[in-house]
């Protein structure tokens, strides 16, 4: 019952070391809370069993309402509200200009889907100016990697375990709610 | 298992004994440290040539147009040169970060943030031109298709200079927030370091609150991969909807097909031109020698070579089409350039661009870094030219001889391009003195592989498991679940077994045969603490290079004095520096 809002913070020197143990604790069936690395460690998120993001599929997305936008303002503006001779260019449809709107319909694609994927990222992974940073311990931004996982009913056993697993520190923590 | 093979014929990225904590050590500490003598020296100048520019600006804005060199023929030169050279500039930045990311070349990693820079402060220097060329800027807002009270008059989509402000803004915006994006975690690091509260609160605030998690950074690839992706694209649309400035013209010697691909490659060669130019400076001044190597100076050569090849190739097919064309417009148009009043500007461009970067294809040459700087140099006069030339000569003589004429520039005019260099070098000193300019923790992800150490024990049959570790901050601690009892240490100063124990460790100095290092240039050594290591017995950087955890802990207990100086300060990686520096 109190074990249930105590983790235990693993610490590790070595990303292959991390690794090793990422393995060794996934095999004995604790669950990994979190990992906190200083770089991207290639490979962490398919061993930790993390599901692929999916933000490049919304970043498609935002790219094709870009594209949408664009025509219609284009179609708009050009066609339908004002359709003037600009230098005999013909602006009796959409198609038979489109040429020359190719280039602003491209950079509306590229804007939306860039920008948009962009704060989508920033939203979901909780980022912005002001927010307060995360990282149970600062040293995980220079060259250490924190595992933490939740502590089960046998804690000595858990603490034996990430030991033998290389961890230079093994902390038994009281997660504040 | 991360597996970290590479190939032996790699050459390593990462030059000396380098561990994770050496690389934010080396990356924090331009930003950490004091401003030299040198660097005020050279902002102070670009600060003077910036308020010149912004003087020539407003007298130009307020004066009009007429203050500049312009005539009823030229109705483009300077202000349109120095934008289309501006923004080419900017495009290496994107085509480092960008186009190398999805080739998957690891060198692009040292120099990658300083090319972002490099492309902001370029495109926000072109942004000015289309600016403050316009007759009535204060109007420039109606180039924007906003709903207004004139029944809503829009702008006309037909006109590539509005395809310019769709384009440049599009690039600005999205190569800041790729930038940006990119420098999350090592605003996180350079936070995670800081001691002043001021800086951390600064740094807490750029950092975005990072943290480092597993799904941030499985996230974070993600959207660098896609940036990527429709960076490259992009880069390649903005330079080339600047040159249908000129393609879709009627303008003999303007009016091509061949500009877009031509535009973008004389793009990239003067943008790496300018990245070389910076790097070599920047890597000596803020000692970044280890990362950014002769051999990524090699690499940007030679894509020099190439794309200055491509702009060869493109020279040589203008003149061909011209001859084959059959128009005698056209023909005139590259005689004039040959032959006409604007020859020695079209020798000149030639010159610079067609025959400088062939001496690259010798080795010799291409890793020499004074060589180097000086073609960086000649490739972006060279790229200035072409532009002058591309414009100027193109207008001056047209269509009706009855309408030729010349072009002088005023002082006006190269007041503004003086203070955009000069607002540029404000801009890129500033960041060099706050900003990671090496992207740590991409750097971090190809030591194992790169890295001159790794790949040293990787050759030598060793495994590189547990390599990562630092000595000087990998502290067992396994009980640390458990209270530790506090100890006041026994030792008193002067103690001669901690002496004996320090000195084991970092090894005795033997005046016979090594000479002895002024320790005063380490930061954090005064004239005082010198003497007191001297009597210990130790007197070269070596000695101090080798102190760990340990041995500062042995310093402290023997001196008894500034506990934790020698630790906080980094003694053993600043003599590190010296002794590379001394080389």
């Amino acid at each position: 019952m109190e074990g249930s809002s105590k983790v235990i913070h693993a610490m590790y020197t070595d990303d292959d070391v991390l690794m090793a143990a990422v393995k060794k604790v996934r095999a004995e069936r604790y669950h990994i809370e979190e990992i906190y690395t200083p770089f991207p460690v290639h490979g962490l998120d398919k061993a930790m069993g993390l599901a692929p993001t999916k933000l490049a599929i919304t970043s498609f997305l935002y790219g094709l309402t870009g594209l949408v936008v664009s025509i219609v303002m284009i179609d708009y503006m050009m066609i339908e509200d004002w359709p003037q001779n600009i230098g005999g260019k013909p602006s009796f449809s959409y198609l038979e200009n489109m040429p020359a709107f190719i280039p602003i319909m491209f950079e509306l694609t590229v804007f939306f889907a860039a920008h948009l994927m962009v704060i989508t990222f920033y939203l979901r992974s909780r980022m912005w100016p002001f927010k307060k940073a995360e990282n149970p311990d600062i040293r995980t931004t220079d060259d250490h990697f924190l595992m933490e996982i939740s502590a089960g009913a046998n804690v000595d056993e858990q603490f034996d375990i990430l030991r033998n697993t290389g961890a230079v520190e093994v902390t038994l923590i009281d997660k504040a709610h | 298992m991360a597996s970290h093979y590479e190939a032996p014929i790699r050459r390593p990225l990462v030059l000396g004994e380098k561990s994770y904590h050496d690389v934010s050590v080396d990356i924090a500490k331009p930003v950490e440290g004091k401003a030299n003598k040198s660097w005020w020296i050279v902002f102070s100048i670009s600060l003077a040539a910036f308020l010149w520019g912004i003087g020539c600006i407003v007298y130009t804005i307020a004066t009009g147009i007429g203050v500049w060199g312009l005539n009823k023929t030229i109705g483009w030169a300077w202000d349109i040169t120095n934008f289309v050279w501006w923004v080419g500039i900017g495009h290496a930045g994107t085509l480092i970060s960008a186009v190398l990311l999805l080739f998957r070349q690891k060198w692009r990693m040292a120099i990658n943030r300083s090319a972002e820079a490099m492309t902001i402060f370029a495109v926000i220097q072109a942004g000015l031109f289309p600016l403050i060329h316009m007759g009535r800027p204060w109007l420039g807002y109606w180039v924007l298709p906003i709903p207004n009270q004139f029944g809503s008059l829009w702008v006309n989509f037909n006109s590539p200079l509005l395809w310019d402000v769709f384009a440049i803004s599009t690039y600005l915006s999205v190569s800041l927030v790729f930038w940006w994006t990119g420098l999350l975690p090592d605003f996180a690091m350079i936070r995670d370091r800081a001691v002043k509260p001021f800086q951390k609160k600064i740094y807490s605030l750029l950092a975005f609150g990072w943290s480092g998690r597993a799904k941030d950074w499985q996230r974070f690839e993600e959207v660098s991969l896609v940036l990527a992706g429709l960076a490259t694209p992009l880069v390649l649309s903005v330079h080339t909807i600047v040159s249908f400035d000129f393609a879709t013209s009627i303008v003999p010697g303007w009016h091509t097909t061949i500009f877009p691909p031509y535009f973008v490659a004389g793009a990239v060669f003067s943008g790496f031109a300018m990245v070389n130019t910076l790097l070599i400076i920047m890597r000596k001044v803020v000692s970044l020698e280890d990362y950014i190597t002769v051999q990524h100076i090699e690499l940007m050569n030679i894509v020099i070579m190439i794309t200055g090849s491509i702009v060869g190739v493109a020279y040589i097919s203008e003149l061909f089409i011209a001859w084959y064309s059959g128009v005698e417009y056209e023909q005139y148009a590259f005689l004039n350039r040959a032959t006409g009043p604007y020859w020695w500007a079209y020798l000149l461009m030639m010159t610079c661009n067609v025959f400088s970067p062939q001496f690259m294809w010798f080795k010799k040459l291409r890793t020499s870094i004074m060589f180097s700087f000086f073609i960086s140099i000649v490739v972006n006069v060279g790229m200035w030219f072409e532009r002058f030339v591309i414009i100027v000569t193109s207008l001056h003589r047209d269509y009706m001889p009855s309408a030729w004429t010349m072009f002088q520039p005023t002082f006006v005019d190269i007041g503004i391009f003086i203070g955009t260099i000069g607002f540029f070098f404000v801009l890129f000193l500033l960041y060099a003195r706050t900003f990671p300019v090496v992207a740590q923790a991409e750097i971090k992800t190809i030591m194992k592989s790169s890295g001159q150490r790794y790949k040293r024990i990787r050759e030598s049959g060793g495994s590189l498991v547990g390599t990562g570790t630092d000595p000087r901050t990998h502290n067992v601690n396994i009980h640390s679940g458990t209270p530790i009892v506090d100890e006041k240490s026994t030792v008193k100063p002067q103690d001669p077994k901690a002496i004996n124990e320090l000195m084991d460790s970092v090894g005795v100095f033997d005046p016979t045969t090594q000479a002895k290092d002024d320790l005063q240039q380490i930061n954090g050594v005064g004239p005082k603490m010198e003497e007191v290591l001297n009597g210990i017995g130790i007197y070269s950087f070596l000695q101090v290079s080798k102190m760990t955890k340990r041995e500062y802990d042995l310093l402290d207990e023997i001196t008894a004095s500034f506990p934790g100086r020698a630790e906080r300060d980094d003694w053993a990686g600043q003599a590190k520096i010296l002794i590379n520096n001394k080389k």
